[in-house]
């Protein structure tokens, strides 16, 4: 084997192993930060050794030992007092004692989702959050983490340190939320996977590639949770959003990396096998009782889009339904607006008119470019073009990217025609 | 990135025998812990040749074929289509699924293919 080719075979075994590694010694060393040091040091052990020895047959466990051994020596090197060593001495004893529930529960298992919650935990920073979860779970180094967000390296690596540093100085504890707090945190949780989806979702072409692997970074995260909390309905509610809104990928940009409208997509690019996870990821939401979820809801719409073969099957009069569901759990105005489009489609262009209507005095879409869009068309269909056209300008003059401005101009110019006639 | 990991067909399958208990169970195990990982997609084993057809394209001409096929080594037993962040990540996915049949069974004979499947990062005609 070449030695770049043997490189890259430990770098695949190492990220296969490295978030249960960082977990399991979390547990054994009780600090994130020394934790993450130790299965860094086993990486450059493995490094060294596995080259001459090749990949032990069992490597999790030997990173894992690697790891303990590392830990052993610096407690013995570094000059603590005698109690001190004594104390931690017994404490490895007790961590390495069999304990009989662990032999019930996952221990593994417990011990990733007790690390997903303290990176994600709440005294810190939301992007310090995502750049830990991405570093101790989904393996990510700095540099990718760096790449996939258009930030330096150095900004990263300072955010994940201070990071480290904040969880340590908060004491904050190596464990699974319980009750009432469970669902706050774990809401949380949720969010910044879902963040780091649609950090991955927004990429456009020519962006780096870790861009859009990010939204399968997101994916595999959001399904090895809701693996792990399996009873949390928002768990699947959030991993079938994720599949669903993955399943287009493909089919949302045109060649020359234009953005296509969801009902302008070719649906035989959507992927099949990301749509029948959605669905029943979705299912499982609902079946646990959680429908009206915040995700689920979400990804209940997504699913109406999914379901129908074509534009015109499209169950709107459902999805009209499901955002108002949504914009009383989570009033939004771009939720309202979302739902007028459906109201038009389901009730009829003037339905949709009366609500966008009522959303133009809205502050916070001022400069929301698809509020006079959407409005535009609507004007449209009930063939008022000229304020159709005055709708697209304004538009056209409001949004950034260069190839929906043209887009949107386009669709003017055919208003003024239209009005002529 | 996405791969199809293509399990061959052995005697045992081509009989439409179920695997060895102990294998079937450490099997079912690996794919729980690949799921939990959140990288398993999706997996199914194939009924034995005996049940299936072939249909060949020749001369401008379309033929069926009824099963079962002799060369059980060539045929496909099963797969998984894993996501992965590499082609090194993917095939040490397989070395474990291979190990795990290895260690149960010794002296035990397989073949696993491992594809990748072509994507946003791999379009076609790409190398």
């Amino acid at each position: 084997m070449a030695a770049s080719e043997a490189h890259r075979a430990i770098d695949a075994v190492f990220r296969l192993e490295w978030a249960k590694l960082v977990a399991g010694l979390t547990r054994y060393v009780r600090d994130v930060g020394a934790a993450e040091e130790l299965a860094q040091d086993a990486l450059l052990a493995a490094l060294e050794q596995w080259p001459a020895s090749g990949i032990p047959t069992h490597p999790g466990a030997w990173l894992m030992a690697a790891a303990k051994h590392r830990a052993i020596n610096r407690w013995r090197h570094a000059r603590v007092v005698e109690r001190k060593h004594a104390e931690i001495g017994r404490e490895l004893d007790a961590a390495d004692a069999p304990d009989p529930e662990a032999a019930i529960d996952d221990e593994v298992g417990d011990d990733l989702l007790r690390l997903v919650f303290i990176a994600c935990h709440p005294v810190l920073a939301i992007e310090a959050r995502v750049a830990l979860t991405l570093r101790l779970l989904g393996g990510l180094t700095t540099e990718e983490i760096a790449r996939a967000f258009l930030v330096s390296e150095p900004t990263v690596a300072q955010r994940i340190v201070r990071a480290k540093r904040a969880l340590a100085d908060a004491a904050v504890p190596f464990e699974v939320p319980r009750g009432a707090e469970l669902a706050e945190r774990l809401s949380g949780v949720l969010g910044v996977i879902y963040l780091i989806f649609n950090e991955g979702y927004a990429a456009t072409a020519g962006d780096d590639w870790m861009r859009p692997a990010l939204c399968e970074d997101a994916l595999r995260l959001g399904r090895m949770v809701a693996a792990l909390v399996s009873d949390e309905p928002e768990a699947h509610g959030l991993v079938a959003l994720m599949e669903l809104h993955a399943s287009r990928a493909a089919a949302r940009t045109g060649p020359a990396g234009e953005p296509i409208l969801l009902l302008d997509q070719d649906r035989a690019r959507w992927d099949r096998l990301l749509i029948h996870r959605g669905l029943a990821a979705l299912g499982r939401a609902e079946e646990l009782g959680g429908a009206g979820g915040r995700y689920a809801l979400q990804a209940a719409i997504s699913a109406c889009h999914a379901r129908a073969a074509t534009p015109a099957d499209t169950d709107w009069a459902r999805i009209a339904e499901l955002y108002g569901t949504l914009a009383r759990l989570a009033p939004s105005p771009v939720v309202e607006l979302n739902r007028a489009v459906a109201v038009a489609m389901a009730h009829g262009p003037a339905a949709g008119l009366e609500l966008v209507d009522a959303l133009r005095s809205e502050p916070s879409l001022q400069s929301y470019h698809l509020l006079p869009s959407a409005r535009a068309d609507f004007l449209m269909k009930l063939g008022r073009y000229d304020e159709a056209r005055a709708e697209l300008e304004r538009a056209a003059s409001l949004t950034r990217n260069a190839r929906e401005r043209e887009m949107l101009l386009e669709r003017a110019a055919a208003c003024a025609r239209a009005s002529e006639t | 990135m996405r791969f199809m990991m293509i399990v061959k067909a052995n005697e045992r399958s081509e009989a439409g025998l179920p695997p060895d208990p102990r294998l079937m169970a450490a099997v079912q195990k690996h794919a729980e812990e690949q799921i939990k990982a959140g990288v398993l997609l999706d997996t199914g084993g194939l009924a034995p040749s005996s049940q299936g057809a072939r249909i060949i394209a020749r001369g401008g001409k379309l033929t069926k074929v009824d099963g079962p096929f002799p060369e059980t080594k060539e045929l496909i037993g099963g797969y998984a289509v894993l996501q992965a962040r590499s082609k090194e990540e993917a095939i040490e996915h397989g070395l474990r699924f291979m190990r795990l049949h290895q260690e149960l069974i010794p002296g035990w004979e397989g073949e696993m293919e491992v594809r990748q499947i072509f994507g946003p990062e791999n379009p076609h005609g790409s190398k």
